[in-house]
């Protein structure tokens, strides 16, 4: 009864990722022939220009994103949570980018809005600020890309919500007797108790932003341009292995950024132990 | 990963902690203006380019280019029916194959995933948790890995533009994510019901078809949610297996309309855009109430 999930871890996961190991040792490219090379392809990884240039643009964008997505959905859910008329309105309409952000519609729609004529520069207009052209200016293209990733905070803000209705009342309860006011209650009881959620939060939507792909891919026409600005590694280990056909080389680029996510999780893994406490401890 | 610890508790209208309920004193009342104000502001700016893309989507071409915060003119549904047919074939088709390739991922994670999930969770044998410790291997690595590997293996079967590769791998149980859910699920479920079966004489498949799926309806909810959902906003998956367009999905189409469209066909393109989130949007609303759990109580994003 276990054979189709046998099959498919065997065939299509297990399988595949020693492939994927081999092919990271050889100079496969679909066409031509295939030769051994060893550890070459990894170190062409540490002396190619584009792997510097693909990763630092991954990690700006993670490292922008990220925080500015979070806080804004712990924002929102202490807000939603103390109570206003509408609740459920608020939850669907603040989810709803969540749900379509990874459309490839939505990303065709943010060239728009970041467009020299488009809804950005129009509102900036009110405000008698001078527009740009924030797709095609190397300098702002991939604050497009994270104010694409901010806009879809609506699924860790539920998260946040469901934490927050944990929160047993009588802690909070008894501060207010003991005359803790909003921020301290939020300092020294909420927060301290939504660690375990901010924490969930902060390992999934790093290990998610490091995978992204269709924004990037759609607002830069499967480029990363302008002058590489948005050149994701997902994008670029795309670009490697389907478009360029350096098989090989894009399954080693690969295998670098597994090692890097694995040992960037387990990093936020040993931090943890610092910030995050657990109700059962 | 999951916590499925999160208890999501359905909360409808202004029940609140701390700063009191919605419809107390009228000084508290007064209170909630302020932060009411703000969110609606939030809510507003967040929707905003929503409305603006449809609103865009109906204007005459020569109108959208300056159209401001505030696109005005005529409503013409032009960019409509020129986007349907844009491409050398309709989008009927596209819309067609999206379909089918969400509907057969929806009844193949279906099946899989939760028959995988029953015997991970309830029967014994040798080899359980090496298995289950590849589940979990499984959730953490990038498809990114996989990608070349399995392109070579359906390319070497012959499945290139077919939409196997899209398909296949959802009735094999590969989306980890949604049989670790069900294990967790599964787990839940009192083992009595199971031994008051096998008492019975009922199989092990008996079981699992006539006991555990039944009862499993939330966790099959939110696989189904989710997999619909996914599968329609997938991209990379169809841009590399598919290249013939009459095998395009609408993610794949819209791409290829914005390659051959670039300064000019913008209304067209957005119509297009406004279509393919159609089908999801109406999705939500009607299944609102069960995807916002399925994220409360298991972390999907």
């Amino acid at each position: 009864m276990l054979s189709p999930w046998l099959l498919g871890a065997i065939g299509i996961t297990a399988g595949p990722l020693i492939a994927s190991l081999v092919l990271s040792l050889t100079d496969y490219s679909i066409l031509g022939s295939t030769e051994y090379v060893g550890l070459a392809n990894y170190r062409a990884v540490f002396e190619d220009p584009k792997f510097f240039t693909s990763m630092g643009v991954t990690l700006t964008y993670v490292c922008l994103a990220v925080p500015l997505q979070l806080a804004l959905a712990l924002g929102l859910a202490l807000l939603l949570e103390k109570g206003i008329r509408c609740l459920g309105v608020y939850r669907a309409g603040f989810y709803l980018p969540s749900l379509l952000g990874a459309s490839v519609a939505i990303a065709l729609l943010w060239r728009q809005v970041f467009k020299s004529d488009g809804l950005v520069n129009a509102f900036l207009s009110i405000f008698g600020m001078p527009g740009r052209n924030w797709i095609y200016d190397p300098d702002t293209s991939l604050l497009t890309l994270v104010v694409l990733q901010v806009w879809t905070f609506g699924s860790p803000m539920i998260i946040f919500f469901a934490g927050l209705k944990e929160i047993p009342k009588n802690l909070v309860e008894a501060a207010i007797v003991d005359g803790a006011g909003y921020f301290r209650r939020l300092r020294s009881i909420v927060l301290p108790l939504l660690t375990p959620m901010i924490f969930f939060n902060v390992v999934l939507q790093t290990v998610g932003a490091f995978q992204s792909f269709n924004q990037a891919y759609i607002i830069s026409g499967g480029t990363g341009g302008p002058v590489d600005s948005t050149l994701f590694y997902t994008l670029y280990v795309y670009i490697v292995g389907f478009v360029e056909y350096r098989m090989g080389y894009a399954s080693a680029l690969a295998w670098v950024l597994v090692v890097f996510i694995g040992a960037l999780t387990a990093v936020q893994f040993i931090m943890s132990r610092k910030w995050v406490h657990y109700g059962d401890q | 990963m999951a916590t499925s610890s999160i208890v999501a508790t359905e909360s409808t209208g202004g029940t609140a902690r701390g700063g009191g309920p919605a419809t107390g004193s009228p000084r508290r009342r007064g209170r909630l203006w302020p932060r009411q104000l703000l969110i609606t502001i939030a809510l507003l700016v967040m929707i905003y380019p929503l409305i603006w893309m449809v609103r865009l989507s109906f204007l005459p071409e020569s109108a959208i280019a300056g159209s401001g915060l505030l696109p005005s003119g005529t409503w013409t549904t032009e960019n409509y029916t020129e986007g349907w047919n844009a491409l050398s074939i309709d989008f009927t088709t596209f819309f067609l194959n999206s379909a089918i390739v969400a509907g057969l991922a929806l009844v193949g994670n279906l099946l899989a995933c939760s028959l995988s999930a029953y015997v991970l969770a309830r029967l014994k044998f040798a080899m359980r948790p090496v298995y289950f410790g590849v589940v979990i291997a499984t959730l953490l690595i990038p498809i990114h890995v996989l990608l070349i590997p399995q392109y070579l293996l359906f390319s070497y079967v012959g499945a290139l533009n077919t939409f196997i590769p899209l398909v296949l791998p959802k009735f094999l149980a590969t989306d980890a994510f949604f049989v670790f859910l069900m294990i967790q699920f599964v787990r839940g479920i009192p083992r009595e019901l199971d031994q008051a079966a096998f008492v019975d004489g009922a199989g092990y498949f008996r079981i699992y078809w006539s006991i555990i799926l039944p009862l499993m309806r939330p966790a099959l909810a939110t696989t189904a949610i989710f997999t619909v959902i996914w599968t329609w906003n997938d991209f990379l998956g169809p841009l590399i297996y598919l290249t013939r367009t009459d095998l395009y999905t609408v993610p794949v189409a819209l791409n290829a309309l914005l390659s051959t469209d670039t300064g000019f066909g913008t209304g067209r393109l957005l119509a297009m855009s406004v279509l393919s989130l159609l089908p999801l949007v109406i999705f939500f609303f009607v299944a609102q109430k069960q995807i916002l759990e399925g994220i409360s109580s298991s972390g999907i994003k």
